[in-house]
């Protein structure tokens, strides 16, 4: 036991310096939320707060990767070598594609430097892993370790080996936070493959599902069809796939369909995902939606 | 509930950073949706154990640092478990004497006020989540405060 020690302080704790302090403070944190709100001010603050807080949350996922990682060694031989034949198969599919695919591009470009309009195409990318932490269950984020040291930045496009993934939202010196495209907030401008038809897939929450809702009772477009990315907005690369058309509500007393999308990348699924680089400097004829690239402005609340 | 102690700041920065650690730990599925809010139980039991040491400060660091965790608006959970701490260090000697099934009644009123506060801050700076599972978390985390007092009298009031 502690001996006994006359304590000055009062017993009551309350008063008004009590009073005080939550004034102070809440005053406070009311000036950290407008100034984080109202476009970024703390951007370096943050980014800062993000360094500091990343070895915890990449040791919070540690045993899981430990764990995973053990598994991966364990891998029985039949595994490894039906995965190999597998891969082999894949390879000579995909070497095949790229035959053609070279001969498509040179066309391409030939046609565009006729029209005077260039390609943009990924130049670079960078593999980030993503770091196995819940950062919010109601909303489709993850974390990356990749960050500013990485040449990261805000807005960045990202990919899976099978479509879009999302865009970068945050950046902190070795780690970036990802909106994926079927975040409540996020929104991307699409093209129908087969038509050319365009418009703007929301997320819905869900990592299974986007939403189109801005296409007229009269466009062209079916279950299964292709999305692809327009390009429009400048934040993704355009022509790249985002997902497959999976269901059309055609609801006649409705101005608008309801068409529903399942994205092609693998959102709740990838470990790693690809950070690209592309010219973006390009500006589009067409710039209607550019807007919606941007992750939907909060204080616009859609 | 254990006695008012003073505790020593290493252990009050370690188990902070252990709900931290909770708050973010990958769960699968509906798991993730009702996990208790692990700070705020932390923050309320620390504030109540040792208002002297704890209280508004320790509470809304924590708040901070699970803002920049979480990445969400910063200052956000600041605010709420700021407020919701003041509420419990005004009611403590009231909180502390109720047996343990008042006890949780309270607390799950303090957790469904930072809940509500949270939601409205979200609405208002335009990230509403409407989805009605996230009140989950209020009736799970007060389910929890038995077994969370418990453990923390047991392992970290230890002197």
């Amino acid at each position: 036991m502690t001996p006994h020690e006359p304590d000055a302080r009062p017993l009551l704790l309350g008063g008004p310096a009590l009073g005080l302090r939550l004034i102070v403070l809440a005053i406070l944190s009311f000036g950290l939320m407008v100034a984080d709100h109202r476009q970024h001010q703390l951007a370096v603050i943050r980014s800062w707060f993000s360094a500091i807080v990343y070895p915890i949350q990449w040791a919070v996922q540690a045993p899981l990767a430990a764990w995973n990682s053990v598994r991966d060694s364990l891998a029985t031989r039949a595994q490894i070598e039906s995965d190999n034949v597998r891969l082999q198969a894949d390879n000579l599919v995909l070497r095949l594609k790229q035959l053609r695919y070279d001969a498509l591009e040179q066309e391409n470009q030939r046609l565009r430097a006729a029209h005077e309009s260039s390609a943009r195409i990924v130049q670079r990318t960078l593999v980030a892993e993503i770091v196995r932490v819940d950062l919010d269950p109601f909303r489709q984020r993850v974390l990356v370790n990749k960050g500013s040291r990485d040449g990261v930045f805000r807005g960045q496009a990202a990919l899976d080996a099978n479509g879009i993934f999302g865009q970068v939202t945050r950046v902190g010196p070795v780690s970036a936070e990802i909106i994926l495209i079927s975040d409540p907030e996020h929104a991307i401008p699409v093209q129908v493959n087969r038509t050319g038809a365009r418009t703007i897939a929301l997320g819905t929450g869900r990592s299974g599902q986007l939403s189109l809702p801005y296409m007229p009772q009269n466009s062209d477009v079916v279950a299964g069809d292709l999305l692809v990315s327009s390009g429009l907005g400048g934040v993704y690369p355009p022509g790249y796939p985002v997902g497959k058309i999976t269901e059309v509500g055609r609801d006649p007393s409705q101005p608008l369909l309801s068409v529903a999308a399942e994205p092609l990348a693998a959102l709740d699924r990838d470990s790693e995902i690809l950070l690209a680089w592309f010219d973006s400097t390009v500006q589009e004829p067409e710039p209607e939606p550019a807007v919606a690239a941007q992750p939907a402005d909060p204080a616009g609340g859609n | 509930m254990a006695r008012s102690t003073n505790l020593g700041w290493p252990r009050i920065i370690a188990v902070t950073i252990a709900a931290l650690a909770a708050t973010v730990l990958p769960l699968p599925g509906w798991l993730g949706m009702v996990r208790p809010d692990f700070v705020a139980l932390t923050v309320l039991w620390f504030c109540l154990i040792s208002p002297r040491m704890t209280g508004l400060f320790h509470a809304w660091g924590a708040g901070l640092a699970l803002d920049a965790f979480r990445g969400v608006l910063l200052g956000q959970h600041a605010l709420t478990l700021l407020v919701i701490t003041y509420v419990a260090t005004k009611l403590r000697l009231q909180i502390r004497a109720f047996p343990l099934l008042q006890q949780t009644a309270v607390i799950m009123a303090l957790l469904w006020l930072n809940e509500f506060l949270l939601f409205w801050i979200d609405g208002v700076s335009g990230h509403a989540i409407t989805d009605w599972r996230r009140w989950l978390a209020v009736p799970v985390g007060a389910a929890c405060w038995p077994l969370i007092t418990g453990l923390y009298a047991r392992v970290v009031a230890r002197r």
